[in-house]
Order: structure tokens, then C-alpha cells, then sequence
């Protein structure tokens, strides 16, 4: 008990971790075309960042009031009326990366290393500045001398933004989504 | 009392447990036979099964059944066996029917079991009597609906649902005192979280008023350092805001919260919420036409009675549990000795605003979210205590926090002298050996 009074103090007195500097509305260069290539290479770009843990840089993609899906059952209508494995909107978001970084996260303890394949990439639909990215991936999850393995399509809203692409909201239906699962943590 | 009783009985003492409880393959299987198949199983909500012919499959214990509305509207419970070569019947989850039909030779069934046809039926042998009840999807033989709770027992004999359930019959109560209207019904999908460990762990962690503030101190500390400034629908707002009550100092857990125990292993945990988002009691806004809509449908005094009952986890032995004040029940699900499945369900209210069903999605996902920032770690925590107790480490596990300071209560109940008290523990395990020794009236071993 002393000791869970002492690091209670200890995070009381704990500066507040920086946000993310929020994106200037400003464009910094000239504004990107969405198209097959660099649609693609963003979505190999977001990838390699979850795989390589760099949570804070992924989470700098998604635009001020992005939010992130993972519904609990195909064909999902929407977040609000059906729970899902995950939904985060912005604030959340924010607040389940921060946990990732946490030293006392005790369910990535150890953490897991995971590796990612992204393909059949393809434009649903797309405007000048936005459009909606259909994709397939195949996640392996490793943790404590056991493999999971997931697989699932990908429905990013990307938007193009301070001279990038931003993530609007991301969607991601997993073809186990009803299944038993053990917990998640890393996402997808 | 044979050998394995007076074994069983040895394993547990005062304050303490042994930890094959939750590590031996033989007495897990004891388990599923003397509790799973003999105790008052919760199956389902008559909501899932609203008309005739509609049906839910799911398990008691180990054994698939089927909850199903027959054509008078009756609540059946059958196994989910063919009579014939023992296949499996029903093969989806939920669904409506007219009759069940196995895919193997086209034996066919009414809604409450009975053998309707059998194909070629001419080639048996002579005394092949389709009426046989036998020759069925034969039905449990005890199932009763507590207020649209359905519960099932594998045996014809002993206490009836009322006098197992005892004063938690009052938890499923505040569950439905809660709709204006009424009424609930499951609605909003399922979780169905798994984990390496045994059931029995699941159960004790829920009243554990001692472990949040260290288990999920990840979560809790970015929720406090989360700047409420940031875009939010409504979801964040509402997680965020669990997970910093979650930590509340061990002061306000050891003043403020109760933990109350009663027969047969029931207990809740008193109510340590004190935010206004979350608790219709303290009348935020967004509870205005809520709180409205219960007075005029039960008068301001009923409103008023029903607005105090503020629990957290009741727990009904074996196997379910339920948040009433947030709509939430979960339903435990043993696999094998190591291996666990919980499905956990949302209410709507009736009569309630839209909203306020929203926002039990949203404290859905934070409470029992497969992928919340929450239940992960108490699943890590389930992960350990299999592989902990599968070590030649300390034999008896403690589980005599408040053993001294624990009290009687109305009700035949005992109750923790605080909420951090494992009285709740204890009794459960008296539970268990009631039931894993075949006795109505154990003496209490753990808890007294």
C-alpha cells in the first residue's frame, strides 16, 4: 500500500506529458495530389511506423478530429450503436498512445513486435483534396512466445493537408472481428 | 464424505486457498460436472429470443445449448445434440426457425426438442419409437426466467431460481428498475474476451477494490495527463472518465465503497463513481429527460429510490455477473483448466433517450472492450496468475485481506468492513465447496 501512495505522489507531481504540436493550418508546401503512388506510399509509411513502435508519429497523421475503428462485427453500421474492439475518437486516441508509451502498461510487458504487409491497395472514391482508400493487410503479432495472426481491410479517409496526407478516419474490419480474442493492445 | 471430497475440502482453509483450485485439469472437470451442470446457470435475456422460433446458441459450461422461444412463447433450453449420431444442431449463433433440422440425415425437431421426423424411418428396428423423449434435443431439465433473466440447472432437484439467486435477486431488479419504461433488451453486439487462465480468477477480480489503482496505472495516468481540450464525439469523454475514477486513492476505497456477500457466492461491490457524466444520480444534463422520463412513468419517490441503488459488479455464482447502474452483464464462459471466455452484453432501456444507450456503448467499449485501455491489463493479470501458479512457488494463496474485520449483514449476508476486504472471495470458495461436496449447508471453511 506505502508503495502505491508513493508512486500516486509521483505521478501527481509528474509534469504533464507535451501533446502533439498541433498541426499549423498554414501549408507548408504544395499540397499533395492523392493518387494511386502516394496513397500507397503512405499506407506503407503508416505501417513501418506501428511496426516500429514510433506510436507518437502515427498518431500525428490523423488530422484534429480524426478518429479510429475497429468494429466488433462485419458489416458494421457505425460506432455509436454496436461496441466495437476499438473506437477512438481524437481525445481517446491521444490517450490510449500516451498509455502505449507508459512504462506500466503491464499487458506489453514484455511488448510485442509485430510485422505488417499492406496491399491490393485501391481508390474507392476521391475528390481534390480528399478520398477514401480501400486496403488489405496481414498482421503478425508476436508476444511471449506466441504468434497471432490477423488479417483485414483497411478504409483510410485521407485527406491532403499541410502539405501531406492526413488521416481522416481510419476503419478497419478484421475477418475474426466476432471471434474470441485475447486482448489487443497494438494497433492494427 | 468420499476421498475427494475430504481432498477437495483440504484445499481450502481459513484465509487461504490452494492453488490447484485453478491449475488441476481433474478438478476443473469436477467443476463443469458439479457446478456447470447442477447450479442455476444464467443462459440468456428473453429479449434474444423475442417470437416464437427465434433461438441462441450458446453454452452451459461446457455443453452447447440453445435458448429458444417455442410456438406457446415458452422459454426452452435444449442441448444442442442430435438424437441420432450426436451431431451438433444448430449451427449459428442466433437466428429464427421453424424447427431444427441436423445436417447429417435430416432428423428433424420441434422448437422444444422433441423428435418431429425422421427420414427412412422405416429401417429401425422394431420399438424405434420417435416419441421416445430420449430420442430428442433433450431439454435441461430445470429452466426459469428470472424477470426475463433465464436461467437453466442440469438438475431436477434443489433450491428453486428465487431461493438460489436470494438478494441479488434485487441487482437484476435495479437492472430493469432503470428503464422508464420498464422494459430492457440486450442490444448493441458482443464482446467476447479470452484469456489463458482459469474462470474462477475472472470471478474474483471483479469486486477487487484493491487492484485498480495498481493494475491499471498505465491507463490512469494518461487519462489524468489527457488535455479535455482535444476533439472528442462523446466516446473519450466518457472513457476518459472511467478510467481517472478507476484512480480513486486507496483512501476513498477503504471509506467509502462496500463489498456485500451473500449465499451460494454472490456479492456486489458498492458504487465508487462520483462522476456526473457517468452516474444518473448526480444529474447531469445529459440524464435531464431520462430523469424525467422515469418520474412521470414511476412517480418522483420511486425515481428517487431507484437513482440511490448504486452498484458496481454483482456478481451471481457461477457464472454471471452484472453492472446494473451501466447496463453491462458478463457472462463466463470455461474453455478448459487454462482457458477462459467471457461475453459481455449491453441493455438498452426502454424509454430511456437514444443517448443514454450511446453512451453505455461507450462505457461498453472502455469496461469490456477487447480492446480497451482497461480490460487488457486485467487480462494480462489472468495470463499471470496461470503462469504464477504453475510454479513450485508458495502452495496457499492468500485471500484473507479483512478476514478479522468482516461483519454480518441483513439478508444472511457478510460484508467487508471496506470495499478492499476479500470477503467476497471467501464466500465463493464456501460456494464452491458446497457445491463440489454436494452439500446445501457447508460449513463456511474460508470465510469465517
Amino acid at each position: 500500500m506505502a508503495k502505491g501512495r508513493k508512486s500516486k505522489a509521483k505521478t501527481a507531481a509528474r509534469v504533464r506529458r507535451p501533446l502533439p504540436a498541433p498541426r499549423p493550418r498554414t501549408t507548408r508546401g504544395p499540397a499533395v495530389t492523392l493518387d494511386q503512388g502516394s496513397c500507397e506510399r503512405f499506407l506503407l509509411h503508416e505501417a513501418r511506423l506501428l511496426d516500429e513502435a514510433r506510436f507518437d508519429d502515427w498518431l500525428a497523421l490523423f488530422t484534429p478530429e480524426g478518429w479510429y475503428w475497429v468494429p466488433s462485427e462485419p458489416d458494421q453500421n457505425n460506432p455509436h450503436d454496436t461496441v466495437s474492439l476499438i473506437y477512438d475518437d481524437r481525445r481517446l486516441l491521444e490517450t490510449r498512445v500516451r498509455r502505449l508509451a507508459s512504462p506500466r502498461i503491464y499487458s506489453q510487458e514484455p511488448r510485442s513486435r509485430t510485422s505488417r504487409i499492406v496491399g491490393n491497395v485501391s481508390i474507392e472514391d476521391s475528390g481534390s483534396d480528399a478520398c477514401t482508400v480501400r486496403s488489405k493487410f496481414v498482421m503478425i503479432e508476436y508476444r511471449r512466445e506466441s504468434q497471432r495472426l490477423f488479417a483485414g481491410t483497411a478504409f483510410h479517409r485521407l485527406v491532403s493537408a499541410d502539405g501531406g496526407i492526413r488521416i481522416a478516419s481510419k476503419r478497419v474490419d478484421l475477418v475474426n472481428c466476432d471471434a474470441p480474442l485475447d486482448g489487443i493492445v497494438v494497433p492494427f | 464424505m468420499t476421498d475427494i471430497e475430504d481432498e477437495l475440502s483440504r484445499l481450502i482453509a481459513p484465509g487461504r486457498v490452494h492453488r490447484r483450485l485453478y491449475t488441476d485439469p481433474a478438478i476443473f472437470d469436477m467443476e463443469m460436472q458439479r457446478i456447470f451442470d447442477a447450479a442455476w446457470i444464467y443462459v440468456g435475456h428473453e429479449s434474444q429470443i423475442r417470437n416464437p422460433g427465434d433461438y441462441f446458441a450458446t453454452q452451459m459450461g461446457r455443453k452447447p445449448v440453445v435458448l429458444v422461444r417455442d410456438n406457446d412463447g415458452t422459454v426452452r433450453v435444449i442441448h444442442n445434440q442430435c438424437a441420432h449420431r450426436g451431431a451438433l444442431v444448430v449451427a449459428t449463433d442466433k437466428g429464427n426457425a421453424p424447427e431444427f433440422t441436423c445436417c447429417y440425415h435430416g432428423w428433424t425437431y420441434h422448437l422444444d426438442g422433441r423428435l418431429k421426423a425422421v427420414p427412412l424411418n422405416h429401417g429401425y428396428p422394431q420399438g424405434f419409437d420417435p416419441k421416445d423423449p430420449k430420442l430428442a434435443m433433450v431439454q435441461a431439465p430445470r429452466v426459469k426466467s428470472y424477470r426475463g433473466f433465464v436461467f437453466a440447472s442440469g438438475k431436477s432437484d434443489g433450491p428453486s431460481l428465487e431461493e438460489w439467486l436470494g438478494h441479488m435477486t434485487t441487482s437484476l431488479d435495479d437492472m430493469i428498475d432503470r428503464a422508464p419504461e420498464g422494459e430492457i433488451e440486450a442490444a448493441g453486439g458482443v464482446f467476447k474476451h479470452a484469456y489463458d487462465g482459469n474462470w474462477k480468477v475472472y470471478f474474483e477480480n471483479l469486486c477487487d477494490a484493491a487492484h485498480p489503482l495498481f493494475t491499471h496505472r498505465s491507463s490512469i495516468e494518461a487519462a489524468q495527463q489527457q488535455s479535455d481540450d482535444v476533439h472528442s464525439d462523446g466516446t473519450g469523454e466518457i472513457a476518459i472518465r472511467q478510467m481517472r475514477q478507476n484512480g480513486a486513492p486507496y483512501s476513498f476505497w477503504e471509506s467509502q465503497v462496500g463489498i456485500w456477500t451473500y449465499p451460494n457466492g454472490h456479492s456486489y461491490l458498492g458504487d465508487y463513481h462520483d462522476d456526473s457524466k457517468l452516474v444518473a444520480a448526480l444529474k447531469d444534463p445529459v440524464f435531464r429527460d431520462y430523469i424525467a422520463a422515469l418520474e412521470k412513468n414511476k412517480g418522483k419517490a420511486e425515481t428517487k429510490r431507484i437513482l440511490e441503488v448504486r452498484r458496481w459488479n454483482s456478481n451471481i455464482y457461477p457464472n454471471v455477473s452484472l453492472m446494473s447502474q451501466f447496463q453491462q452483464l458478463r457472462v463466463v464462459h470455461p474453455i478448459a483448466v487454462n482457458r477462459t471466455v467471457v461475453h459481455t452484453y449491453s441493455f438498452r432501456l426502454k424509454g430511456a433517450p437514444e443517448q443514454m444507450f450511446r453512451n453505455t456503448i461507450s462505457f461498453a467499449n472502455i469496461v469490456n472492450g477487447t480492446g480497451s485501455l482497461v480490460l487488457t491489463d486485467d487480462l494480462e493479470i489472468y495470463n499471470r496468475l496461470d503462469m504464477g501458479m504453475s510454479s513450485e512457488g508458495a502452495e496457499w494463496l492468500q485471500i484473507g485481506r479483512g478476514y478479522r474485520s468482516d461483519v454480518p449483514d441483513t439478508h444472511g449476508g457478510r460484508r467487508g468492513k471496506n470495499s478492499t476486504s476479500e470477503v467476497y472471495i471467501r464466500n465463493m470458495l464456501d460456494a464452491w465447496l458446497g457445491l463440489m461436496t454436494d452439500r446445501q449447508a457447508a460449513p463456511a471453511r474460508a470465510a469465517s
